[in-house]
């Protein structure tokens, strides 16, 4: 596999100044990004997600080059982004979910007109893309609009059509559903599945809603403190975060807590019981030795929520 | 070269959009145009040949001053007002990773801003003035070119001091404070209170040999004639001179204020 993105031990140190007393000032670093190392294919769509201040906005502006590492190496296509960052423009895409690039009192359609000019795009090939866009993305009826009069999922959806018009190989996105309803969301995602199958455009997707990572990524990798903590399928985070299934058991009547050897109770309330039992582990013998031995009147289960095992991933590993 | 004529086109019809602004603008212009004419005529009445010229061309200058303040956006409202915000948000990285150059991409951007507000804010003010007061106005078709060209040279200076100073933010992180500082260097030294021509001895040879003259002393006097041959050639020369010398500035400044850039928020 052709290495697309490639870091290599990068760092990224700030300095900060804070007040200490009245004139006194204290400068301190923080370590945004701290030894990352790790390589994206090309045509794979990775996730990225870690807790607030993880790091993961300062690695996406230092892959576009405007952010320029204090140590260790990183090539996008084989460019150093913050030495050549002119020339990687015109291959890369970017969406900062909290910014828009996009011109705030004109028109969207000025807006893309811009994009015509800046990224050099071929008429036909302009045309193309941006039907394409429209389409999938259903702005048609958006274009005439002032992007100030957009609401934010209609802007959002603007700004990932902007960043794509000039065919970008890969494509960063930094919180692309941040603030958007479910029918907003799922268009979005819909849209980067099919960019990346027809199109094997590279993404790298910085979110902080998993449904996003376990709808469209394969792999996922999460840093903490500027490190990677993990990074593999999502599925194999349960068994780094040793999660657990949860059977909900409707009783007859009020009962005092199941006990039995392959779970164990975690709730009550009133007849419903709450029993979590490993992940890795089927359902099945539970189901039977319960029914066996208790009134069950109804049974539900309940898949590990990812969120949770990041959850106790991200505070299990900041202590350190 | 097309993309920075779609920028200016672009900012030029965002202005264009702000109807009401530039209505309330209109009239603000032409009030303090009424104001100041009527001060002026005092002052010249009392003095006459104050700065050499006569009470029409005094006037005149003053409704000329109306008419190109927005345009040379010399008490702010041009660009750096945005640029200033976008780089203390941080909004500034999303103009980074395109391949575009920043100052060419804001100089195009308050160029757009700048025709819009010399036909939006300068044209009816100007006009009213014309109507009501006793103008000095150009006999020729040649002095009006010749003073449009002075004042494009002006737009280019203006930028490139306000150029600066937004960048200055890079470093102070609130730009703000420069900025005011250089509006109101800029009010007096254009000569937008006084025609620089009015102050005697250093001072005024002083304020008549820094940049900002350009933007209003200089075109000024075109329009009014008393810049010709050799000597409007020589107002050209000592525009674009600035003009180069603080876009080179402007240059060399933001090639360090991208390297050394820490981008604010996340
Ligand atoms: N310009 C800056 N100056 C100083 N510190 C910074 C700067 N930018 C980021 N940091 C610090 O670097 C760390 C990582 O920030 P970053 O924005 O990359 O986090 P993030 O993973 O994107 O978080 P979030 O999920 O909240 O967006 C934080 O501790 C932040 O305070
Ligand atoms: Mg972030």
């Amino acid at each position: 596999m052709e290495a697309f993105i490639e870091l290599d031990g990068v760092e990224k140190v700030f300095d900060v100044r804070r007040r200490a007393g009245l004139l006194r000032r204290e400068k301190s670093q923080v370590r945004a990004v701290d030894g990352l190392s790790f390589t994206v294919a090309r045509g794979e769509m990775v996730g990225y997600i870690g807790p607030n201040g993880a790091g993961k906005s300062t690695t996406i502006k230092m892959l576009t080059g405007i952010l320029t590492p204090s140590g260790g190496r990183l090539r996008v296509a084989g460019i150093d982004p913050a030495r050549e960052r002119t020339r990687l423009a015109r291959r890369i895409g970017v969406v900062f979910g909290q910014r828009t690039t996009l011109w705030w009192d004109l028109p969207l359609k000025d807006s893309y007109r811009l994009m015509h000019r800046m990224y050099r795009i071929p008429d036909q090939r302009f045309r193309e893309n941006l039907e394409r866009c429209v389409e999938l993305l259903d702005l048609g009826e958006l274009l005439e609009v002032p992007v100030r009069q957009l609401s934010l999922g209609q802007r959002m959806r603007g700004d990932i059509a902007a960043a794509l018009l000039h065919d970008p190989e890969v494509l960063y996105l930094d919180e692309p559903t941040i603030g958007l309803d479910v029918i907003s969301k799922a268009k979005v995602r819909d849209f980067l599945r099919d960019l990346n199958a027809d199109r094997g455009t590279t993404v790298l997707l910085t979110t902080h809603d998993l449904t996003d990572i376990e709808q469209l990524c394969r792999r996922v990798m999460v840093i903490d403190h500027g490190r990677l903590m993990y990074d593999g399928a999502l599925a194999g985070l349960h068994e780094v975060g040793e999660s657990e299934r949860t059977l909900i058991v409707d009783l007859e009547r009020e009962l005092p807590p199941v006990v039995i050897d392959l779970a164990r109770t975690v709730r009550v309330e009133g007849p419903r019981q709450w029993l979590a039992f490993p992940a890795s582990q089927s359902a099945a013998p539970l189901v039977s030795a319960l029914a066996a031995r208790y009134p069950v009147m109804d049974l539900s289960l309940r898949e590990p929520d990812i969120e949770a095992v990041i959850a106790k991933m991200y505070a299990g590993r900041s202590g350190q | 070269m097309r993309l920075y004529g779609v920028v200016m086109v672009g900012w030029f019809r965002r202005y264009a959009t702000y109807r009401m602004a530039t209505a309330a603008g209109v009239f603000t212009n032409t009030a303090f145009g009424f104001i100041m004419a009527y001060t002026y005529t005092a002052l010249w009445d009392e003095r006459p040949q104050l700065g050499g010229y006569d009470v029409s061309q005094a006037v005149t200058y003053v409704w000329l001053g109306q008419a190109l303040l927005m345009a040379c956006a010399l008490m702010g409202g041009g660009f750096e007002d945005e640029l200033i915000e976008r780089i203390r948000t941080g909004d500034i990285a999303t103009d980074l990773y395109r391949p575009a150059d920043l100052q060419l991409w804001w100089l195009a951007c308050d160029l757009g801003r700048a025709f819009f507000h010399l036909v939006g804010r300068g044209v009816i003010p100007m006009a009213i003035g014309a109507f009501a007061f006793d103008l000095t106005l150009p006999g020729s078709a040649l002095t009006w070119i010749a003073f449009l060209v002075c004042v494009v040279l002006g737009l280019l200076v203006s930028f490139a001091i306000r150029f600066l100073v937004a960048l200055s933010a890079f470093w102070l992180m609130d730009g703000s404070g420069m900025a005011q500082i250089s509006w109101l260097a800029g009010m007096f030294f254009s000569g937008m209170l006084l025609p620089l021509t009015v102050f005697p001895g250093t001072l005024g040879e002083v304020a008549r040999a820094l940049p900002w003259s350009s933007v209003l002393q200089i075109p000024a006097d075109v329009f009014l004639g008393k810049r010709t041959g050799w000597a409007l050639a020589e107002a050209y020369a000592f525009q674009a001179g600035w003009a180069l010398a603080l876009l080179g500035a402007g240059r060399l400044l933001q090639t360090a204020a991208t390297r050394r850039v820490v981008l604010q928020g996340g």
